[in-house]
């Protein structure tokens, strides 16, 4: 997941550096990636997934570092389309 | 102009809260700026009366706050009088607030460095005008964006930059201009540097004939010049950008926009009381289309006021901390420009229609011609396409 994760950053968060060198916990705002950017990273981890972010994570704090991008796509990819987690 | 010289003491003395500085900036605009407003027009020349009325009532140290010797007045205050000095020309509040602009990104962000502490009290003191050169051919009209860099060399820096724009380039104090940090940096790692006008050399590139902001004087700009490593500011721009720049653009030309409007408004409704004392009753059309501009003139009022209240928030919210400006903040300021660029031409086309040809007319007491030739630069500055865009992507994920 973290590789699929890193690839989109790589195209679509605009950063200053390789997603592969970001520590899990690093902030990708800081790292570079705007808010206009972090939509299209949206659009396409939702593409890549095959998930639909809900609006309870569709916060700046659920794209700020990877870790919490793994732990919301970890909830989406356990459930069916539609079917939200307790 | 009459009064100016006992004024001037007493914006110094009190710290002129608007309640005290408004009537100032009402006679001001009225008087001698109103006067000399269809010339600087016609003749696409910097409004010079009124920038040495408005130096005399100390207004350009309007946002420094006191202790650095300026009248240390709040955002909304800047608003009320970008505002009311549309009514007597809207080059002039223009160009009073894009120096207000500069002068906020040095308060908010450079305050705390030797420097620019030391510049301000000059600047508060010598009422230096301080204009922008964040725009750059090639880089698609995107600020955020550098192809000029700063170059070190030893205990110097040297940039040199063409500039698309520069308002009120030939006659500013100052510049505060955008390059990448250095030679190797990428495109948007852009710092924020003050050239002096004694430091700078510019080439006009262009000329500024346009139908309206005649008055702005902003044509392109080759601008270079060496100057002390101390005169970069260290916040990056990327931060000033979103906390300092585009809001008090977006909220002080929305006043200038509104001014514009509000001063149509009140022709209209002059030209109305004047047919109404002869033996011309004005008809429902008439009085329909004041309503509609009174409504729009309201409606641009109520989206600043809010936008003001959100922006005042929002600084609170983030403090200094590093914390962001949220994507809802910038889809409400982008709102507000969108919303007041268009209110305001509306507005101004509802008055023309009360006023019929004496409205047309550029030398009737009742023109809106160059209100309405003003208004339309609203749309361009920056382009509402760009803005839709922008916000049309954020909303995909934020905007509640």
């Amino acid at each position: 997941m973290r590789q699929k994760i890193e690839e989109v950053l790589r195209t679509e968060a605009n950063l200053g550096l390789d997603p592969q060198d970001l520590g899990r916990d690093v902030d990708l705002h800081s790292a570079g990636m705007t808010s206009f950017a972090s939509v299209n990273v949206m659009l396409a981890l939702e593409d890549e997934f095959g998930v639909e972010f809900p609006d309870r994570l569709l916060n700046r704090s659920v794209f700020s570092t990877i870790a919490n991008l793994e732990r919301a796509l970890g909830e989406l990819v356990d459930q069916p389309a539609g079917v939200e987690p307790r | 102009m009459t009064g100016a010289n006992e004024t001037a003491p007493l914006a110094a003395a009190t710290g002129a809260p608007a309640q005290s500085i408004l009537p100032f900036v009402a006679a001001v605009a009225d008087g001698v700026i109103a006067e000399h407003a269809r010339e600087v027009d016609r003749d696409a020349r910097f409004p010079k009366e009124a920038f040495d009325a408005l130096r005399e009532e100390r207004l350009l140290g309007a946002y420094i706050p006191t202790h650095l010797g300026g009248l240390g007045l709040s955002v909304s205050e800047l608003y009320s009088i970008a505002e009311r000095l549309a009514y007597g020309c809207a080059s002039t509040a223009m160009v009073w607030s894009m120096h207000q602009i500069q002068v906020a990104c040095l308060v908010h962000h450079a305050s705390g460095d030797a420097f620019f502490h030391s510049y301000l009290e000059e600047l508060a003191d010598a009422q230096f005008l301080l204009a922008s050169a964040t725009s750059e051919a090639g880089v698609g009209g995107d600020i955020r964006r550098s192809i000029a860099s700063v170059d070190r060399i030893e205990e110097s820096a040297t940039l040199e930059k063409e500039a698309t724009t520069v308002s009120y380039g030939a006659t500013a104090d100052g510049y505060l201009v955008t390059a990448r940090r250095d030679t190797d940096s990428d495109a948007s790692d852009q710092v924020l540097v003050l050239l002096k006008q004694d430091q700078a050399t510019l080439s006009q590139t262009g000329a500024w004939d346009t139908l309206g902001m005649r008055g702005t004087c902003s044509p392109g700009f080759r601008l270079s010049g060496r100057f002390h490593p101390d005169q970069i500011l260290s916040e990056q721009f990327s931060t000033i950008a979103t906390k300092t720049m585009v809001p008090m653009s977006h909220l002080l030309w929305s006043a200038v926009w509104t001014g514009l409007a509000a001063d149509a408004l009140r022709r209209a409704r002059a030209f109305l009381r004047k047919k109404a004392r002869g033996t011309q009753a004005p008809n429902s059309q008439s009085a329909d289309h004041l309503s509609a501009a009174s409504q729009r003139v309201q409606l641009a009022r109520a989206t600043a006021r809010q936008a003001l209240s959100s922006y005042t928030a929002e600084l609170k919210r983030v403090g200094d901390d590093g914390d962001a400006f949220s994507a809802g903040f910038t889809i409400e300021m982008n709102n507000l420009k969108l919303s007041t660029s268009q209110l305001a031409v509306s507005a101004i086309e509802h008055a023309l229609a009360v006023c019929g040809m004496a409205g047309y007319s550029e030398a009737s007491p009742f023109s809106v011609a160059r209100h309405l030739r003003d208004a339309y630069s609203a749309r361009l500055m920056i382009s509402n396409d760009r803005l839709s865009s922008v916000n049309g992507q954020l909303l995909l994920m934020h905007g509640d």
